[in-house]
């Protein structure tokens, strides 16, 4: 058996890349603005992403409101619901949940992480960061242009979405939708380049590839998965704006729209299904495993504890990342495909539930016998795992393809995504915001604040919806904009109704306590230190703090470890900083 | 000690709910029982696997927690419990998936002489066809759709011209006899959703999709559309009603051919200039 921390007073293999000379800005346009340093190209995705964010969350407010008190705001017609729920939907998995694990996370940590002094193409990683504004802009521009925004749903399902019974389908709504996820995509794999070539090119001496953070392997795998995925969604797209703007007919069979027969012919609106979701389920992954792997330094450093199971844990993400592009078709048990397809995607996606269980296993082992620290990253990630295992399970159900069949398109769907791609990660967001902007900024964020948006969100977000499910089991469908009279639907689900969107105001409202807490510790946080969580991964031992350009100052770090040396009996500390020879002594780096 | 507090709470809330809740499925009207079976059982494994793992953090939480002097136990790997977890994780997998294929292959396998039924989802309303004297339905074509042959069937297939044509109105089937249920869509996609009958299937323009049921139990049941399909979306309704034979077959004999409505085409459709007026 190999050892998980092998390696250990073996001699250092050779370095195989020079140490190279970074390009140093000039002015201060080039140092904080068209910057190419890693660290400012990754706080530039995380503002804009939890900005559009907040334009999500708001949305998400007024479709609630619908939803919770219908009839009662005249300004929500249905048009303008439908567009709502569009635009909350593509923002929360594309412009922000993609955005900010992988643009954000990925570039901050990716280089610390693997001792490097910057991502490998510094210039197409900036390149990367104002592709993806631009795309968040076009998408905006949306909500002024003539028609409004798209309102076909996140899906953007062919024929509707380029319809006149959709908002914005034959208006400018669906156009720079389109466009803006072809721009976003095209910003995406010039960064995803530099991500994975940088954990494969870029590492420490001693940083081999089973030493790397959990973190690292989450979002690498992540971006692998996602420089594969997302060229269907590409294409796809590319073809619907042909079918809206030249006439061809990639989607579109014969149609006849409000009694009058259109000039398409021959296409199949499956096709773009498939191509979507060959596309949209491996993004579920994207987002989830960067969480994952997060999420794992997270308990293991504020738990004091080795992470349980590490090359388990390594291999359940590739495996993961793997099954994940054979279970697409999950999403279209009741599409019309073959029905035979069924068989299969039914059990590639329960397979899939194998590897995710043991990781959920490994986290919560390793907090078995541990020291567990009730701090606020500490403190997320115990909810990312509740809402998580929640999620997942749901996910069997709906995974599980004649089970599926009452429940696809009604709002357990929607409880269930939700909890498991929506308020889990977000958990870990929040979580490694917690946990990495002492390091970012040199101060902590405020823990009275902080425990006041833990408790509203984890347990707001749960009373959301948890009891969603239960609407949708009653055969409520989803992408209603009002029910109106349905025999089958009690009143008291209208009781229930009203109570999720008053939860969803609040569960919104407390998102404001956190940026406030953001701003508020830039400048009147506590002083934190190079160390304040005395982790072992190498973020935590730079020079300076924050760690200016070029992140190590003269001499790149030394890997002689893995990236979980908590607690090891016998050692003067209870963590062994990654680039530390020998267990007793404290690298000078290290101290606080 | 919160965090405890909360996790158990959390744990115990969520059983009550579930076994308090009203808000449940509705009563079945088909021979889909297996599949709300299949939702018990999976409901059975999954709910005590997420009891068990709160509790369990609860539990580690309370007795783990840090506390001066307290140290970590170290250790990377444990083979043994990682291999008695994946196995019984694989099992429990297993236990549901099993039933559910079974079902699924049941789902997809329509019965010997089930009657074909046509829906044709439009936006927003629906249509049905069923077969006339010879028992079997007619071709059609969307690009045949005209204002006087809204379902745009052939007119030289003589299988089309005896087909009974319910435009607007309610859909009649008999209780006990399996239905096939043929989807078709003119525009853009729609799905065809009973909740009583807990099948559902997409419509989609340029094919025919199906499933198929025994109704069980006589009524009247909301026909709602499942497929996001543009505003009028929550507005495509229909009535289902599920007869005794006798009332059935009455109904029946009160339906139009298509050559019947096709004799007074001069009258437009109502349901055409109701899709007129619903843009």
């Amino acid at each position: 058996m190999v050892d998980v921390r092998s390696g250990i007073g073996e001699p250092l293999p050779p370095p195989e890349v020079e140490d190279v000379e970074l390009y140093h800005p000039h002015s201060w346009w080039t140092r904080y603005v068209f910057s190419q340093d890693a660290k400012i190209i990754a706080i530039q995705y995380a503002t804009t992403a939890i900005a559009i964010g907040m334009v999500a969350l708001v949305l998400s407010w007024l479709m609630r409101l619908q939803l919770g008190f219908p009839g009662t705001f005249d300004f929500i017609d249905a048009d303008a619901y439908y567009q709502f729920i569009t635009m909350h939907g593509m923002i929360m998995v594309i412009y922000l949940l993609t955005a900010l694990f992988l643009g954000g996370f990925g570039n901050y940590l990716i280089p610390l992480m693997v001792g490097a002094r910057d991502m490998v193409f510094p210039y197409a990683n900036m390149l990367s960061y104002w592709i993806y504004l631009l795309a968040v802009l076009v998408l905006v521009a949306s909500f002024f242009a003539p028609g409004g925004p798209t309102g076909a749903g996140w899906t953007l399902y062919p024929p509707q979405a380029v319809l006149s019974g959709t908002p914005g389908g034959k208006d400018w709504g669906i156009i720079l939708m389109l466009a803006s996820l072809i721009i976003f995509i095209i910003g995406f794999t010039m960064g995803g380049l530099n991500y994975v070539v940088t954990v494969l090119q870029g590492r420490a001496r001693g940083m081999t590839l089973m030493r790397l953070p959990l973190t690292v392997w989450g979002i690498f795998t992540a971006t692998v998965m996602a420089l594969l995925a997302f060229p269907a969604l590409f294409v796809a797209c590319v073809m619907m704006l042909f079918d809206r703007l030249l006439g061809t007919s990639f989607f579109m069979p014969a149609i006849v729209e409000m009694g009058e027969q259109l000039q398409h012919g021959g296409g199949s609106p499956i096709l773009f299904q498939h191509l979507f979701w060959f596309f949209g389920h491996p993004e579920v992954y994207i987002v989830a495993l960067p969480a994952f792997g997060i999420v794992s330094d997270l308990i293991s450093t504020h738990a004091r504890k080795n992470i349980f199971g590490y090359r388990m844990m390594v291999w359940a993400i590739v495996i993961i990342g793997g099954l994940s592009f054979i279970v697409w078709a999950h999403h279209m048990y009741v599409s019309g495909m073959n029905p035979y397809f069924g068989f299969f995607f039914a059990t590639t996606t329960l397979i899939i539930a194998v590897p995710t269980a043991i990781k959920v296993y490994n986290w919560v082992l390793t907090l078995w016998r541990g020291n567990i620290h009730l701090t606020l990253p500490m403190l997320f990630a115990l909810g990312f795992i509740v809402t998580f295992v929640n999620g997942g399970l749901t996910g069997l159900f709906l995974g599980n393809v004649v089970v599926d069949v009452p429940l696809s398109d009604t709002m357990f769907v929607v409880a269930h995504f939700h909890m498991v791609m929506g308020v889990a990660p977000i958990m870990v967001i929040f979580g490694a915001i917690y946990h990495w902007y002492p390091k970012i900024t040199g101060r902590m964020l405020n823990e009275a604040l902080g425990q006041i948006h833990f408790w509203v969100t984890f347990l707001g977000a749960y009373l959301i919806f948890f009891p969603m499910h239960y609407v949708g089991l009653v055969g409520v469908p989803r992408r209603y904009y009002e029910l109106g009279e349905m025999a089958f639907v009690q009143e008291s689900v209208h009781t229930l109704n009203a109570f999720i969107s008053v939860m969803a105001l609040i569960v919104g409202a407390a998102q404001i306590v956190f940026l406030f807490n953001l701003a508020w510790s830039l400048r009147h946080g506590r002083e934190a230190g190079g160390n304040p969580w005395r982790a072992t991964t190498l973020e935590w031992q730079t020079p300076e703090t924050p760690p200016p350009h070029g992140n190590w100052g003269r001499e790149l770090p030394v890997v002689y470890r893995w990236a979980y040396d908590y607690s090891v009996p016998g050692a003067a500390e209870d963590f062994i900083p990654q680039n530390q020879p020998t267990p007793g002594r404290m690298s000078h780096e290290a101290v606080s | 000690m919160a965090v405890v507090f909360a996790l158990v709470l959390l744990a115990a809330g969520s059983v009550l709910f579930h076994l308090l809740s009203p808000w449940w499925w509705t009563p079945i009207a088909s021979n889909w029982n297996y599949i709300d079976n299949t939702i018990i059982i999976t409901f059975w494994i999954t709910g005590i696997a997420f009891t068990a793992v709160v509790l369990f953090m609860a539990y580690c939480v309370l007795r783990f927690r840090h506390r001066p002097g307290n140290t970590a136990a170290y250790e990377p790997e444990n083979r043994k419990l990682e291999g008695w977890l994946a196995t019984s994780t694989t099992l429990g997998v297993a236990a549901m998936l099993a039933p559910g294929l079974f079902v699924w292959n049941q789902f997809i396998t329509v019965p010997e002489g089930a009657t074909e039924v046509e829906v044709v989802g439009q936006q927003w309303l629906w249509s049905y066809r069923l077969p006339g004297a010879d028992g079997r339905l007619g071709t059609s074509e969307t690009r045949d759709i005209t204002p006087e042959n809204t379902l745009g069937l052939n007119r030289n297939d003589a299988a089309s011209l005896d087909d009974l044509i319910i435009e607007g109105g309610e859909l009649h089937l008999p209780i006990g006899k399996p239905v096939k249920m043929l989807l078709r869509s003119v525009d853009v996609l729609h799905d065809f959703y009973v909740p009583e009958f807990r099948a559902k299937m997409d419509m989609v323009p340029g094919m025919v999709t199906y499933f198929w049921l025994t109704p069980t139990r006589t009524g009247t049941f909301e026909i709602l559309c499942a497929e996001l399909c543009g505003v009028g979306h929550p507005q495509m309704r229909g009535t289902v009603v599920v007869d005794t034979e006798e009332d059935y077959q009455a109904w029946l004999a009160e339906q139009q051919s298509f050559s019947q409505l096709s004799a007074s085409s001069e009258t437009k459709p109502a349901a055409t200039i109701a899709a007129a007026a619903a843009r």
